[in-house]
């Protein structure tokens, strides 16, 4: 089936007209199982793409793998055409590829504004040396808490600014993790289960921040159990069983392939494919 | 993440109760020591010295080191040009002076080589001499693999004993994830309790290291009983709980040194001697090693093949999944405390037995126990076995490289290495470091 | 019994060289443990390393006093990398362990005949702090009143030790507040986050090893100066672990927590020890002896340790909500 996103007809490793990720041959084996086995997989830039699979599918594993927090046994991956095989974490995060947690790492003993404060790069007072003179870092930390206050309004957290994030709820601390994520202005950002745990009155505003994500050029990959969420927002699906990908497509058409129905169906034969999978924290392979 | 709940003082002052009971239970066993030689009282200001001059058939010798221990002292002193060697101390009461024989020159050893410690008597005067008379070395010379052999039999025999200990620690950090720094106070504990039993009361050894056992896994349940379970429930942090046993060992060391005292005590008693090939060994050296290998194959049969043992296992493994299929964690975890208990006790024993024991020998093993177990890969019964095998080789077998008095550090060094190249440990699971 | 000595002695520790020191680690140690979440066990040795690199600059390579402090601080650095490299990688149990292990190998190292002719083995050495002493501005006299009575060598210790506490705590108040601060804070609560954030948590947790560490060292030359002698048995975990309940007696991750917790800290075990021993001089204890006295004092060191980690772990200053530990 033809769409304006991939080369060709939507298969399994299928190429993209303008892949800003692509991953080749991404194996990690834990003892003697194999957690993740991608052979090849390109995520499409300026889309939402939406990775589903079931518990153990090594999705949570693979986020780890591209974002440099686990090593795999074999494989390279391209991010914006740089090798990113070997690259410690937080240079690929200064790359432009920031990622947040399945569960949530809000800094809890640190203020929301401080939390905040912490997303932005390119602050020189950063720096040991320049840290103990302020004035060499007043500007920047200015220019940062403006930013960092407008994007609290925009995820409504502004009336918590000064609140240890400790105190948040649980819905309340996704959203500052996602925001803190974009205070560096990331070029892809890569949410692990964003609904996991948070109360539906708080889902619609998150769905709405990722659609705007998308309309301010940013590219967005997500995990997620909610067929609902995936449907809604996602442009493009890949779908990961026992650490490969057996699928991928838009929404619409992932969702009725019978390879799909099958992973899920296998693993969880109980599971509604219309229904919020329950998830078991620590179980995903992480 | 962990945040405390400061509510629940009742629960926690009901188990401060329980905690005095045990000790007051360890203070009523040991009435007649406190009445023991203890230090006396020294006058303040008084300068109290131990000294001596190392002679070699008239020549003064410098280099040569005493070990002085007693009444909470454990320091070295070396002689220097004028063969003169001297250590200030602060207590009165009775030392024990060792002559270190790996100091002297080649060739030269103790005129009376059967005599390498001496006692210095500080309870009367303020300077006590103490001479080690020195002449050729009649120790016989090894030839380089003879020592090898005997290196490698002492570093058995060590590691072992060793193991023992270490199992106990990796079981508790297994299931609780706690770093229990009183482990080597739990050692202290087996080993002092066997001088009470065996030389003060002049018990049986079977009855002695019965009671010791015991004793010792009754100290593993009332610890975990009252002090560690409420602290579990408390939802307290393990790196807290790591400060918490850091306190709680001081305090352990500082009642036995209360309450024994602070000189070492010989435990062994006339043991007969073995001879094999090269070794110059004893019957209790032997019998030591025996009931080590003994006991491992049966904490490794009781974790393999029973019910409990693996219900640890499976707690060891992922603790809320074991919970989830029916396993009482709780319960688990308090027979672990006891098994930890008695073993440590037990390697008390044998400590004491085969070495001499003090109230700071248990902390002094607690790093190389801490360095097998992570050696070994955190957690991991059989680990924690192989690591100790390792460190004692280690310790035993570098003796022959670098001097006698950098073997400890030899073994710490090598944790250091390790770490450095493979962190989660030799046997360790990759995934265990997170 | 005597209170007005046991007080005057017990006022007397608030500024004696010995709390001084004490503070000096223990502000190092909030660096650590209070604002990274370092859990050094071994800042006996980083004391160590700075009295002995000034020691043995002095005494074997001849070189001034001042020179000396720099090579003991350089030294306190070197030893921090040493350190961190193989374990700031790991969970934070790991670098406890290997952080009391190394304290405890170096102080093998110290008592070692084999490096006798340098370090003076279990002797030690002495007589490296004349420049120090000879640099004395104060006429003789006694200066002071009351239990603050000083001759001019005290004064003049007591002086340089308490500037130095005053200028480090204004260079931790420094670096707290900044942004590399609020780095360190954020490794503290989780350090993934702080990863995926795009710092370089490794670097900043050597850096903050590295800072703490020297502040010790300072402590420790503090230490030796005062006595005129450094020998390895000062140095066990004893001496770690004392820092440990001054820092958490104070509050961790505070500026005063360790300059309080400190001077508490020595006050109360002096009055303690004295109202004891008063207590078994006139034979209201008879199943105690004096030097069982002194050992009390350690069994209840324990305790405070004990009882601060689990009813009060945010010390006297901290902020009940801002508790320092990651379960």
């Amino acid at each position: 089936m033809a769409n304006e996103i991939s080369i060709g007809p939507a298969a399994p490793g299928c190429k993209k007209h303008d892949p800003i990720l692509v991953a080749d041959n991404v194996m990690r084996q834990f003892g003697g199982l194999t957690a993740v086995n991608v052979e090849h997989v390109e995520i499409p830039r300026g889309q939402i793409t939406a990775l589903i699979g079931p518990n153990g599918a090594g999705k949570t594993t693979f986020f780890n793998l591209l974002t440099g927090f686990d090593k795999p046994n074999t494989g390279s991956w391209t991010f914006e055409g740089k090798n990113l095989a070997g690259v410690p974490s937080y240079k690929v995060a200064r790359l432009g590829m920031i990622r947040t947690f399945q569960l949530t790492k809000a800094l809890s003993l640190l203020t929301v504004i401080e939390n905040m404060r912490l997303g932005a790069q390119k602050q020189p007072g950063e720096n040991f040396l320049r840290a103990l003179i302020r004035p060499l870092w007043a500007k920047n930390e200015a220019a940062i808490t403006v930013k960092a206050d407008d994007l609290l309004k925009r995820f409504k957290l502004d009336a918590k600014r000064e609140d240890y994030a400790a105190g948040l709820s649980g819905g309340q601390r996704k959203l500052l993790e996602m925001a803190r994520a974009l205070m560096s202005e990331p070029k892809l950002v890569m949410l692990d289960e964003p609904m996991a745990g948070v109360n539906p009155a708080l889902t619609q505003s998150l769905l709405d921040h990722i659609k705007d994500l998308k309309k301010n050029g940013t590219t967005v990959l997500f995990v997620e159990h909610d067929m609902h969420m995936v449907r809604h927002i996602s442009d493009w699906v890949i779908v990961m069983a026992e650490g490969k990908v057996v699928a991928e497509g838009p929404p619409a058409q992932v969702m009725k392939d019978p390879a799909v129905i099958d992973a899920y169906l296998g693993a969880h034969a109980d599971t509604d494919l219309g229904t919020v999978a329950i998830n078991v924290p620590g179980k995903a392979g992480n | 993440m962990n945040h405390l709940t400061l509510g629940n003082r009742r629960g926690f002052s009901l188990w401060l109760g329980a905690l005095a009971i045990v000790f007051g239970m360890l203070f009523s066993a040991t009435p007649s020591l406190a009445a023991s030689p203890s230090p006396s009282p020294s006058a303040n200001n008084e300068q109290l010295l131990i000294k001596g001059t190392i002679k070699n058939e008239g020549t003064p010798v410098e280099g040569v080191s005493v070990q002085i221990t007693g009444n909470g002292v454990n320091a070295k002193a070396t002689s220097g040009a004028d063969g003169k060697w001297v250590l200030e101390v602060t207590t009165k009461g009775v030392y024990k002076v060792e002559i270190l024989l790996d100091s002297l020159p080649e060739g030269v050893g103790l005129r009376d080589p059967e005599t390498t410690v001496r006692d210095a008597n500080l309870t009367a005067t303020n300077t006590a001499a103490v001479l080690f008379p020195l002449g050729k070395d009649t120790r016989v010379v090894q030839p380089i693999g003879d020592q090898i052999i005997v290196r490698v039999f002492s570093g058995l025999n060590l590691g072992l004993l060793l193991a023992v200990a270490a199992i106990g620690i990796s079981l508790i950090f297994g299931t609780t994830g706690l770093n229990n720094f009183a482990h080597g106070d739990m050692l202290t504990f087996g080993a002092l309790f066997t001088y009470l039993f065996y030389v003060v009361f002049d018990w049986p050894l079977l009855l002695a290291a019965t009671a010791t056992i015991a004793l010792s896994a009754l100290f593993g349940w009332s610890q975990d009983a009252a002090l560690w379970r409420p602290l579990r429930k408390r939802r307290l942090g393990l790196n807290q709980m790591m400060i918490v046993s850091i306190g709680f060992s001081i305090v352990v060391r500082y009642i036995l040194l209360l309450f024994f005292g602070g000189e070492t005590k010989v435990i062994s008693g006339d043991f007969e001697a073995v001879v094999i090939g090269p070794i110059n060994t004893t019957v209790n050296s032997i019998g030591s090693m025996a009931i080590s290998v003994v006991t491992l194959a049966a904490v490794a049969l009781f974790l393999t093949r029973t019910r409990i043992g693996k219900a640890t296992r499976a707690v060891s493994d992922n603790a809320s999944l074991a919970a989830s299929t029916g396993i009482d964690v709780e319960r688990i975890i308090r027979i672990v405390w006891v098994v930890a208990g008695g073993l440590t006790g037990l390697a008390g024993i044998l400590y004491g037995l085969q070495f001499q024991a003090n109230w700071m020998t248990g902390f002094q093993i607690l790093l190389l126990l801490f360095a097998a177990v992570t050696l070994g890969g955190l957690g991991t019964a059989l680990g924690a076995t192989v690591g100790a095998l390792i460190i004692g080789m280690v310790v035993e077998v570098s003796s022959l490289i670098i001097p006698t008095d950098l073997k400890y550090a030899a073994s710490l060094i090598i944790l250091i290495l390790v770490l450095l190249v493979r962190p989660q440990g030799v046997l360790g699971k990759k995934q265990r470091i997170g | 019994m005597d209170w007005l000595n046991i007080g005057s002695l017990a006022l007397g520790e608030l500024f004696s060289p010995f709390t001084a020191t004490f503070i000096l680690c223990a502000l190092g140690l909030s660096v650590h443990f209070g604002y990274t979440g370092l859990l050094n066990f071994g800042q006996a040795a980083f004391a160590a390393v700075g009295a002995y690199g000034m020691a043995i600059s002095v005494l074997t390579f001849g070189l001034p006093l001042g020179v000396g402090i720099l090579i003991g601080l350089l030294a306190s650095a070197v030893f921090a990398v040493i350190l961190g490299i193989p374990t700031l990688r790991l969970r934070a149990d790991y670098l406890a362990i290997v952080t009391i292990a190394a304290s405890e190998v170096f102080r093998y190292f110290m008592t070692t005949i084999g490096f006798a002719k340098v370090t003076g083995g279990s002797n030690g050495l002495s007589q490296f702090g004349e420049d120090f002493w000879a640099a004395n501005p104060f006429p003789e006299g006694t200066y002071g009143f009351g239990p603050f009575m000083y001759r001019a060598d005290e004064l003049w210790i007591r002086v340089v030790a308490f500037a130095l506490i005053a200028v480090g705590a204004v260079f931790v108040w420094l670096l707290m507040r900044s942004p590399w601060g609020r780095v360190l804070k954020g490794i503290r609560e989780d350090e993934d986050a702080v990863r995926s954030l795009g710092k370089n948590v490794f670097a900043y947790k050597l850096q903050a090893l590295i800072i703490g560490g020297a502040l010790a060292a300072l402590g420790g030359m503090v230490f030796v100066i005062n006595l005129s002698n450094v020998q390895p048995q000062s140095w066990g975990t004893t001496f770690t672990f004392m820092i440990w309940t001054v820092l958490l007696l104070g509050g961790a991750a505070t500026i005063l927590g360790p300059i309080v917790g400190g001077m508490v800290f020595f006050v109360l075990l002096s009055v303690t020890q004295g109202i004891m021993s008063g207590l078994v001089d006139i034979g209201a204890l008879p199943f105690l002896t004096l030097p069982q006295v002194g050992q009390i004092r350690f069994l209840l060191i324990g305790l405070a340790l004990m009882l601060l980690v689990i009813f009060r772990p945010q010390g006297i200053f901290g902020n009940k909500k801002e508790l320092q530990f990651n379960g």
